[in-house]
């Protein structure tokens, strides 16, 4: 198909494929999207649970610990065999890497939240959750967006390959056009646009904390 | 404040008649771990009127804190009974209870993601006040704890100083116009000279709002300073004395309270007085340009050692001596030494006595605010004043 004269990165193609490209973007999104979100819910109740029974902790980023560290292809193949090659196989394997990063940085910002102000807000007559929803959570927030950050950026990377397993995103350029047609326009585009989708995403948290925090500025002004 | 309300509405800031309230503690007790454990707090029974001051103080592990988080119910005791204004603590829920009680304590503990407004607003919100009843409670506290509302409302509280920090901390405290305050070392972690300065304005903001207040710390000399009544405890939270501050000093019940406020509790009863307290006498004055002979007859005249030179607004300048009036001629201001650190009606006699043994004439010179001469003190009017055996 490609003759051997071709240039490295054709233009044309990318012009071609614009369509194409964005689709398989706004998948990627997506999929990042359904991952950190889903991700997230999960890590917030687990640690809750961890801040009402400390005991907890131990196992449960026990854990997260032992998902985070299979590597993603044996995580879909051991999936494969109970949820088929699906969405589903992929955002399990997804979500599960996001719970270590979350649960240790929510936690840790509940952990951060000085004794000195729960105390005083008990004290002045906000209930059990009140304290936790109107104090902790916000004071927490710096902390549980940077985990947030880093669980995005990964998964936006981990999203790539779950192409593997036939799941359609900027992966799938690298590995159905680029690899298999040897075309390394198409691993490029695939590469840089989840490259460019993970600083955007970090780019944005950035800005999310900035305005969620005011009043972590306050001293340097 | 404008006076411009002609009915005798109470004072915003005092609130209500039941503005104070009676706190009673009966038999109260605190375990903390196994019932065979160790009691925390002994068979505690105290009364605090309505419109004190009443210390918590003691050495620590002499359970004060502990005594004091049981009024708000931040602890539980384990036996015993108190009461708000004949009310059981425990026949209320814990949140509602606490909103009724102003809470300081010694970190501040400001809500670092809201503003100095909102810190403030934070019970009369809870208590679902009007908006604009809340807006118009914040700015008359900010003025009462002298922030001006303008600069500091909209401020977070890592931009202010520590000072700002407990003024707002005694603001949001009281706020909702509570009955009664709980007081956790407040002014503990700031520097000598402030925690002074808080003092006082904390006093004089008392003598207008006249709240109840419980307040707990380990410093003797604050509890002097402070307190209506001192209750000092030892450990295991055994009630050692009651009393006023002076009947403390005067007379210590064991050797335990003795030794607890010091050796020297007879120089510290002098912080129980004030200047304003004492007898004034009247200097022979004179200024620069008088005649040497005039004032070295008026000296003799009066049995006197020293006049004291005054500049032309009154001020002084320094002590001279009769003996060195020799010859005639004019008064120089050069004539005369200069004096140790003046006085103020505000100053405690122990501040006084301080400045007299430093002065060559042991002779305190108390002033104005404009630094204008009042009168004089004198080391023998401050001894009459510890002589006298009753009250403040």
């Amino acid at each position: 198909m490609t003759p051997p004269t071709e240039p490295f990165i054709r233009w044309d193609w990318i012009v071609a494929n614009l369509d194409d490209i964005g689709q398989r973007t706004w998948e990627h999104v997506l999929m990042t999207a359904i991952a950190v979100g889903v991700g997230f819910v999960i890590s917030f109740g687990l640690s809750l649970l961890i801040i009402r029974w400390r005991r907890l902790a131990a196992p449960i980023i026990g854990v997260s610990g032992v998902l985070y560290a299979i590597p993603s292809l044996g995580l879909f193949a051991l999936l494969i065999p109970l949820t088929g090659v699906s969405l589903l196989t992929a955002e399990i394997a997804l979500v599960s890497y996001t719970l270590l990063i979350l649960v240790r940085n929510i936690v840790a910002g509940f952990d951060g939240v000085p004794a000195e102000v729960v105390e005083a807000a008990s004290g002045m007559g906000y209930g059990a959750w009140q304290v936790l929803w109107r104090v902790q959570l916000p004071l927490a927030l710096p902390t549980i967006v940077a985990g947030l950050r880093i669980a995005t950026v990964t998964t936006v990377g981990l999203v790539a390959v779950t192409a593997l397993i036939g799941q359609s995103n900027l992966g799938s350029l690298i590995v159905q056009r680029g690899i298999r047609a040897s075309f390394p326009t198409a691993i490029l585009v695939g590469a840089l646009g989840s490259v460019l989708l993970g600083l955007v995403a970090d780019l944005g948290f950035v800005v999310l904390q900035r305005r969620l925090t005011p009043w972590a500025r306050a001293r340097s002004r | 404040m404008t006076s411009s309300s002609t009915s005798p509405a109470p004072d915003p800031l005092s609130g209500s008649p039941t503005a104070a309230a009676v706190v009673t503690l009966e038999h109260v007790s605190k375990r903390y771990g196994p019932a065979d454990g160790p009691l925390a707090v002994t068979d505690l029974s105290l009364t605090i009127p309505a419109g004190e001051i009443c210390v918590l103080v003691g050495p620590s592990g002499c359970g004060k804190t502990t005594t004091m988080k049981m009024i708000n119910r931040l602890i539980e005791p384990t036996s015993g009974r108190i009461t708000i204004d004949g009310e059981d603590v425990m026949s209320l829920p814990a949140v509602e209870l606490r909103r009724r009680i102003g809470y300081v304590i010694q970190q501040v503990g400001l809500f670092p993601h809201l503003s100095v407004a909102e810190n403030v607003a934070v019970v009369p919100r809870l208590l679902r006040w009007p908006e604009a009843r809340v807006r118009e409670r914040v700015e008359e506290l900010l003025e009462l704890v002298r922030l001006d509302p303008g600069t500091y409302r909209g401020r977070y509280p890592a931009a202010l100083s520590g000072g700002e920090r407990q003024r707002v901390g005694v603001a949001r405290a009281l706020a909702a116009d509570p009955p009664l305050m709980l007081m956790d070392e407040p002014f503990g972690a700031v520097d000598p000279i402030l925690r002074d300065r808080l003092q006082n304005e904390f006093l004089r903001l008392q003598a207008r709002v006249r709240k109840t207040v419980v307040f707990v710390t380990h410093d003797v000399d604050e509890a002097i300073k402070m307190a209506d009544r001192i209750a000092i405890l030892q450990r295991g939270g055994i009630l050692a004395q009651y009393d006023t501050p002076n009947t403390i000093l005067a007379a210590p019940v064991s050797e335990f309270v003795e030794h607890f406020v010091g050796a020297d509790r007879g120089l510290k009863r002098l912080s129980l007085g004030r200047v304003r307290d004492l007898p004034l006498s009247s200097p022979i004055t004179a200024r620069a340009g008088d005649a040497r002979g005039d004032l070295r007859l008026r000296l003799e005249q009066a049995g006197a050692e020293y006049g004291l030179l005054l500049d032309a607004e009154e001020r002084p300048i320094g002590w001279i001596g009769r003996r060195d009036l020799h010859g005639d001629g004019a008064l120089a201001a050069g004539d005369a030494t200069p004096g140790s650190p003046t006085l103020q009606p505000e100053s405690t006699l122990r501040d006084a006595l301080s400045v007299m043994l430093g002065s060559s004439v042991q002779l305190g010179v108390v002033v104005d605010e404009r630094e204008r001469v009042l009168g004089l003190v004198s080391v023998d009017a401050i001894s009459d004043v510890l002589r006298a055996p009753t009250d403040r």
